[in-house]
């Protein structure tokens, strides 16, 4: 049975889906990732969080949309494990 | 005597809040400007009136050119000032102004664009006869440029971006090899950040200490400093503590660098308040780095020891109108310390956004902060959440009033850099002044405990 996992951003800020507005996304949904890629990346107080994969799995998707605000805790992405 | 009938402020957080205190003081309207997540600030409430100009992020509010000029039209405003930060530095923001008959509160669109390019401003302090970093004074193109001119300056070397600023856009080479591996990838981040992909190099200052000068510049002519700050307790290339008198300066340097740096505003023209940055190499020499062209962080010390108020003389000299005092008028007296409160870890530095359950603050000690007890600190801004200002006859006194200050100082609820403050105000060596930039790096374990 494939395991669903939640990847929840620690802080709040604004969240954002690419290392710069003229990089690629970091993943696409329905991607693979492995334990530790970065998948997002959270602005806060004019530094940057980078936010992981805690499983190796396929991104399923995201639940915010880049440069959203974001709550600390707030679930960003669901990874089903492999 | 009130310069102008409405000032719109166009920032937010304690500057905003000091700038409303003098205008208020001058009888002078004030027009507040607010994110949607700065609704609840008390620079809006204390405001004559508020203009919200849109979302939480900076570049979509505090940062966006045409909502601020909006909000300036709307109320009628016939002066803005842009505090620190945000749109302080931006020459199109001060042509806008002017396109719309708004009166900029700092120097001209074209000596602000002077001063953003480090290469243009190398050039006119030479010209003033103000030392520079031994350095390149044209744009190198090449890779086996770089290589030559770094034979000859001799490693380290910093290479830097002209339109760089805040630690963005350098980098250290120690050698040939590593100017190779670095010099397209400095020239194309310079490309994209600042849209300008001019590079040169600069001798690397080791153990530098960072000693600016502030400067007043009216449109007649007069020309003066207001003695130095020094501002070499950094973390992250930022500036935690600023203290003036500098520890470091004897009366014969520091005449010999205020005299540099009132040379150097000449040359440009320069009118309003600004700051002309150095950097002292271990061997007590000086260097031009920097010049910021507006109101500083930490003013206030300046403030303390001239008795001065340096938002007004910014609305005198905006107003076109002559200052009233000559250099030889102008006297410091005793010592003042300046400790910025940050929403971060103290050892690690990670911010740390959230509600302040708690602020207790003394009652005889000047704050100027953004925030009160209930405060939401957001995530969107700075995490400086204010400034601790204390004035003493000597440096000691100044030193012992910080401590009390900090130790009677309770917040709650988020993380802040008090106990680092803390520590600092008892470090030995930093009671000796014997300090450079590198003071917080090499004094991590000692701060820990």
């Amino acid at each position: 049975m494939a395991n669903q996992k939640s990847v929840l951003s620690p802080i709040p800020g604004v969240f954002y889906r690419k290392p710069a507005p003229d990089k690629e996304e970091y993943v696409k949904e329905g991607g693979n990732v492995k334990a530790g890629d970065v998948i997002g990346l959270v602005e806060v107080m004019k530094s940057f969080y980078e936010i992981k994969a805690e499983n190796d799995g396929v991104l399923a998707q995201y639940f915010v949309e880049n440069e959203d605000l974001i709550d600390a805790g707030q679930e960003v992405a669901v990874i089903i494990e492999q | 005597m009130a310069y102008f009938k409405k000032v719109l402020i166009a920032n937010r957080g304690e500057i905003a809040r000091r700038i409303i205190r003098t205008c208020d003081k001058l009888g002078i309207e004030t027009v507040a400007v607010y994110s949607e997540a700065d609704a609840e600030s008390l620079h809006v409430s204390e405001a004559a009136e508020a203009v919200c100009i849109g979302p939480a992020q900076a570049k979509k509010s505090y940062l966006n050119i045409e909502k601020v000029i909006q909000a300036a039209k709307e109320t009628n405003a016939d002066a803005i000032h842009p505090g620190y930060g945000f749109l302080s530095e931006n020459p199109e923001f001060v042509k806008r102004c002017e396109e719309e008959n708004i009166v900029f509160i700092g120097p001209s669109a074209e000596t602000i664009g002077l001063m953003g390019s480090k290469l243009e401003s190398r050039i006119q302090m030479q010209k003033a006869g103000v030392p520079v970093v031994p350095g390149t004074d044209q744009s190198i193109d090449s890779i086996e440029e770089a290589i030559k001119i770094a034979g000859e300056l001799g490693f380290p070397l910093m290479l830097k971006a002209s339109a760089g600023g805040g630690g963005i856009g350098m980098q250290l080479v120690h050698n040939q090899e590593e100017l190779a591996k670095v010099f397209d990838k400095t020239r194309q981040m310079a490309n994209s950040y600042f849209n300008d992909g001019t590079v040169f190099l600069e001798k690397w200052i080791s153990q530098p200490r960072h000693i600016e000068v502030q400067v007043v510049a009216d449109s007649h002519g007069n020309v003066m400093h207001l003695y130095e700050r020094e501002c070499s307790i950094q973390r992250r290339n930022q500036k935690v503590i600023e203290e003036s008198p500098s520890p470091y300066l004897d009366e014969e340097l520091r005449m010999q660098l205020l005299e540099a740096a009132v040379r150097g505003v000449k040359q440009i023209g320069y009118t309003n308040v600004g700051t002309m940055e150095f950097i002292f190499d271990e061997h007590k020499n000086f260097y031009f780095l920097e010049m910021n062209t507006r109101l500083q962080v930490e003013h206030p010390v300046t403030e303390e020891i001239t008795g001065l108020d340096l938002v007004e003389l910014q609305l005198k000299i905006a107003a076109k109108e002559a200052l009233s005092f000559k250099q030889e008028e102008i006297s410091k007296t005793g010592h003042a310390i300046e400790c910025r409160l940050y929403a971060e870890d103290p050892v690690t530095f990670f911010p740390s956004p959230g509600v302040i359950t708690k602020l207790e603050l003394h009652e005889d000690t000047r704050y100027d902060f953004g925030f009160q007890s209930g405060s939401k600190v957001t995530p969107f801004y700075d995490p400086m959440i204010g400034k601790i200002i204390v004035h003493g006859i000597s440096r000691e006194q100044a030193i012992e009033k910080m401590q009390k200050t900090l130790e009677g100082m309770e917040v709650q609820g988020i993380k802040t850099n008090l106990p680092l403050l803390e520590q600092i105000m008892k470090n030995d060596q930093f009671k000796r002044g014997n300090y450079t930039t590198q003071f917080i790096t090499q004094n991590t374990e000692l701060l820990k405990n």
